[in-house]
């Protein structure tokens, strides 16, 4: 299988100006995304996990060029899409599509069901006849599982979880190959979750997707993900199968996250043992030396916080001096700290 | 689940033969704007003032010029409002029936209000939608320009273009439309900005859509609520701007009249014993006031139900 | 005698739409020093519930039935009762801690404001008890922190504050509307391990109102699981999970993916929740019910008790939930999306105008609850 998207040393950059600055004062630097790097074969699911400020989101948008990025992100025929001008990526953007998080927010609420999923094909497809367009946005509906007779409704006529699906929809309305989903579900009750995920893994199947899957909720992005992609203040900490990644954790940050995780089993979860973290998230604009992990992390040393562990091993890739499960003594001295 | 299925088979087949009509957000405030009794109650007097602005003329059986000698110099006595010598309300101090007059300066009145809100409502819209959609360096120089036009006094500005130009209705129009668009730009720049980082217009980017077309299709009809509440209310402003003006003695010139002319005139005789001079335009200047700010407000009800 | 005892509550909001009944006929207890989750979706009427208790309803809210507190009754108290009983008794948290702390007071400030309007102590006295609180949350450094002001601390640190607030006077019940559900996972099982600590320090009783079902696992002894604005299943925390006894259970209990076991399909339950300003006529689940019968859409089955402490308001057998939990297959999503929609334009003729489609349950009541927040 071939990539069909490879990413190398992307980095996002915000410069931040204080309010009420002079012009000339020279801006913060908030590195958002700090070098993140992956591939992504044809069909397959990259999930991306990590905490509130951990640049996830970011990722995304820096990918479907709503944010500038340096880096590169190599398509499958070779060319940088962030080299790209605006005029040439408009071709690559049928290819790449968003899901958002917000289903109603990602809605115009002045514009009908049908007038939304059209969008993007009436602009990238300027010459199809209305009715070929129409006859189209009435199978994707009924692809996703909305009626398609309810084409006139306006967004706020439907349900969080139907919004939701007009959302796929209009992501899925040019035939993209890679559909980067950012929360797709986590707005979303628990019921009705369920009937999206499966919508989305059915879709992937059917059209031969790639999906960039991006949750704050671990069990989802289990369910849904072939790898997964761990993120800590914009750094890749850990990248695996989603087998290997929850089954045996090598990054601490990935096995802290991990037993933090509530189970739906009174059972386990009165056996559960919780690593917990020491501290709050360091600032992004001001973040640690070396590993940025460091500063919670049960195993640092001295070497952590000189040098910047690099994202080594192949398939099961960790970014960690000392990788490797925590051991009881290691997890009763973070119980201690914290 | 068998049984289920059917049914759903069946109703899904039905379903699909008639498409269902959407109900848009406009319908839906268009009928809760309908329902409320103190904005329905404004539109009818809006719409009666006007009627009696655009048709009133042809029952006066005076012309607004006329001078009715008979009454002349014995206004007080004689001039009062009576059917029988056809000024029904009455004429002013040299013998013109108040009749017309009330009719030529509701037109005038009303004729500024709408159009100082019109040029407000259209160069205001553009110019905020756009300072705000564009941002960075663009937004902070058109704001700026603002803010400098807002810190001068206009009311000062406007009494000395018409001593220096002349009095007259474009010198007043221009005065008027120049300072009425300020505040329109500000509000819709500020809503252009929350709206701009909306998810549905970062969807509308992501497929491709061109600046222009998410400004027209994705920003200006989301804007359209704000902008029409605060064009109603500005209507009312623009007229009373308008009246002081000609309180003042600098608005409109004679032969024409507005609210706020006949208003100073009826004012300045009212010790005479002729109150019907200041009562019949005073009264047409008040209902309409109330009129459009019951229907400013109705409309903001109507068209942000969750803000109540 | 029970701390807490709640006998048939209900709650109504006058929309536009007509009356939403967010909570219907509601019985529950609590003991002293228990913990109960309350578990439902949005629009369930879970947070409805606890604010009715706390007195908390926005104006066009109406709530009727008894709960006693301590055996004296509260609800629709005069404010002079309930406002005591608030500030001493039962002290509430939120999902978002910024509604409860006041942005431009330090948290000394405000939290002495309380000990000494309520205990009477001098402000040197409440600082120092404050102090003591935001230590016994575990917020490093607090007497230096106790100068800050609220935004000054992070996300978990503020709601770390706010438990602290809520617990200065010693309250015996602690009512929890989500407080976990704005944090990442991490500082979830640091909140959820420190509100465990404080219940079995301070002997409080706790209601967890959430929509995570891990949550509930992991620190409730009893659940009661709310649909539709009425309890549809309680009982002990380790049979409701291991047996769910009603069909809504048993749905959410599949619907969810989960980290410790293999992936297969997720068994979603069909359907939209329903639209609580025009609830159906008989179980409001019904629409979705994968057991659903001819009589369950005339009649909404009571709450009774089938086994010791457990109650729940179904009319399928429990032999036939038990058997075919397994059998049951998920269905096609076409059928899925279509039936709530479908279902709604079945009755658009005879409903009022503005009750169309999935304006759903959670639109309706979304308002009201918003201006509940004090």
């Amino acid at each position: 299988m071939s990539d069909l998207l490879s990413v190398r040393d992307l980095r996002v950059t915000f410069s931040l100006r204080r309010q009420g600055a002079m012009p000339w004062a020279r801006p913060t630097l908030l590195h958002a995304v700090n070098g993140v790097e992956f591939t992504l074969r044809a069909g397959e699911t990259l999930g991306i996990v990590g905490e509130s400020g951990c640049g996830k989101s970011t990722l995304a948008r820096a990918l479907i060029g709503l944010v500038p990025a340096s880096g590169q992100a190599e398509w499958i025929d070779g060319r940088d899409l962030l080299a790209l001008t605006p005029r040439q990526m408009m071709a690559y953007r049928q290819d790449i599509q968003m899901v958002f998080q917000d289903p109603l927010a990602s809605l115009n609420p002045r514009m009908n069901v049908g007038q939304i999923i059209a969008e993007p094909l009436v602009t990238h497809r300027p010459d199809l006849p209305r009715a070929e367009i129409r006859a189209r946005v009435r199978a994707m509906m009924e692809k996703v599982g909305l009626l398609p007779n309810q084409i006139n409704r306006y967004p706020h006529e439907f349900s969080g979880g139907q919004c939701q699906r007009i959302g796929i929809a209009r992501a899925l309305i040019l035939e993209p190959k890679l559909v980067i989903c950012d929360e797709p579900v986590s707005a979303l009750d628990v019921s009705i979750q369920a009937q999206v995920i499966n919508l989305l893994i059915r879709l992937q199947k059917e059209m031969g997707l790639s999906l960039i899957f991006i949750a704050h909720d671990l069990s989802v992005v289990k369910h849904v993900s072939d790898r997964v992609m761990v993120l800590y203040l914009g750094k890749v900490m850990e990248l695996a199968s989603a087998g290997a990644l929850y089954a045996s954790p090598q990054h601490p940050y990935t096995q802290a996250l991990l037993s933090a995780v509530p189970v739906p089993d009174p059972t386990i979860e009165a056996a559960r043992t919780i690593v917990p973290l020491k501290g709050d998230l360091p600032s992004p604009l001001n973040p640690p030396s070396g590993c940025v992990f460091r500063t919670r992390c049960p195993r640092a040393e001295a070497r952590c916080a000189a040098e910047v562990p690099a994202l080594a091993g192949g398939d099961h890739a960790v970014a960690c001096h000392f990788p490797g499960p925590l051991t009881e003594a290691e997890i009763a001295r973070a119980r201690e700290v914290a | 689940m068998v049984i289920d299925q059917k049914k759903m088979q069946s109703l899904s087949d039905r379903m699909v033969e008639a498409e269902v009509k959407g109900r848009s957000p406009w319908a839906d405030a268009r009928r809760r704007f309908f329902r409320n009794r103190a904005a329905m109650l404004g539109l009818t007097i809006l719409v009666l003032v006007t009627l009696f602005a655009l048709f009133g003329g042809a029952l006066a059986q005076w012309s607004n010029e006329e001078l009715d000698f008979s009454v002349m110099g014995r206004v007080a006595e004689l001039g009062a409002p009576s059917l029988a010598n056809g000024h029904y309300f009455g004429t002013d101090n040299l013998g013109r029936d108040l009749y017309a007059r009330t009719v030529q300066g509701t037109q005038i009145s009303l004729m500024v209000g709408i159009v100082g809100a019109a040029i407000a409502v259209i160069v205001g819209t553009l110019y905020g939608a756009t300072a705000g959609y564009v941002g960075g360096r663009t937004d902070q120089i058109m704001m700026r320009a603002v803010d400098i036009l807002m810190s001068i006094p206009y009311m000062f500005v406007l009494i000395l273009l018409l001593v220096m130009f002349g009095r007259s209705m474009s010198m007043l129009f221009l005065g008027i439309g120049l300072i009425s668009w300020l505040d329109m730009s500000r509000i819709v720049r500020g809503q252009t900005l929350s709206l701009k980082n909306r998810e549905f217009v970062e969807a509308a980017r992501a497929t491709g859509v061109s600046s222009f077309r998410i400004i027209i299709r994705h920003i200006v009809p989301n804007l359209l609520g704000v902008v029409a509440v605060y064009a109603t209310l500005l209507v009312p402003l623009m007229i009373l701007t308008e009246s002081f003006i000609s309180f003042l003695g600098l608005g409109v010139q004679e032969p024409l009249t507005s609210w706020g002319a006949l208003i100073s005139e009826g004012a300045g005789t009212m010790n005479y014993g002729t109150l019907w001079q200041l009562a019949f335009p005073l009264f047409f200047f008040v209902i309409t006031l109330f009129g459009f700010f019951f229907v400013g407000d109705g409309l903001r009800d109507a068209l942000d139900p969750k803000e109540r | 005698m029970a701390l807490l005892d709640i006998t048939g509550l209900s709650v109504g909001f006058q929309t536009h739409d007509g009356i939403v009944r967010a909570v219907q006929n509601v019985t529950l207890s609590l003991d002293q020093g228990e913990t109960l989750g309350i578990v439902g979706e949005s629009g369930s009427g879970k947070s409805q519930l606890s604010f009715a208790i706390m007195g908390l309803l926005a104006r066009n809210g109406h709530a009727s039935g008894s709960v006693r507190f301590d055996g004296q009754e509260i609800l629709n108290a005069p404010p002079k009762v309930i406002n005591r009983i608030r500030a001493e008794q039962i002290a509430m948290i939120f999902q978002d801690p910024m509604t409860s702390l006041n942005p431009y007071m330090r948290v000394a400030d405000q939290m002495a404001e309380v000990l000494v309007l309520h205990k009477g102590m001098s402000k040197r006295e409440a600082v120092a008890e404050s102090v003591r609180m935001l230590d016994a949350v575990r917020i490093p450094d607090a007497k230096g922190r106790v100068r800050l002001y609220p935004h000054e601390f992070s996300g978990g640190m503020r709601q770390r504050v706010m438990i602290a607030m809520a617990l200065l006077c010693r309250p015996r019940l602690l009512i929890a509307d989500e407080p976990t559900t704005a944090l990442d996972v991490t500082v979830q099982a640091q909140i959820m391990q420190l509100l465990a600590d404080l219940r079995r320090d301070f002997g409080m009783a706790m209601i967890l109102i959430t929509h995570d079902l891990g949550v509930v696992a992991g620190s409730c002894e009893r659940v009661a699981v709310m649909y539709g604005g009425r309890i549809r299943e309680t009982g002990p925390v380790q049979p409701i999970f291991a047996d769910p006894a009603h069909p809504y259970t048993q749905g959410l209990l599949d619907a969810i993916p989960r980290v410790d076991q293999p992936d297969e399909e997720l068994r979603a339950i069909p359907g939209q929740p329903p639209n609580m300003s025009r609830p159906p006529s008989g179980c409001a689940f019904e629409p979705r019910c994968p057991y659903r019968r001819a009589e369950c859409a005339a009649i909404d089955p009571p709450l009774e008790d089938f086994a010791p402490d457990r109650a729940r308001a179904c009319l399928a057998g429990l032999d036939e939930l038990r058997d075919r939990r397994m059998r049951v297959e998920p269905r096609p999503d076409l059928v899925a999306a279509g039936d709530g929609a479908a279902e709604t334009d079945l009755h658009a003729a005879d409903l009022p105008e503005g009750a169309v489609a999935g304006a759903g349950a959670a639109g309706s009541t979304l308002s009201p609850r918003k201006e509940t927040r004090p």
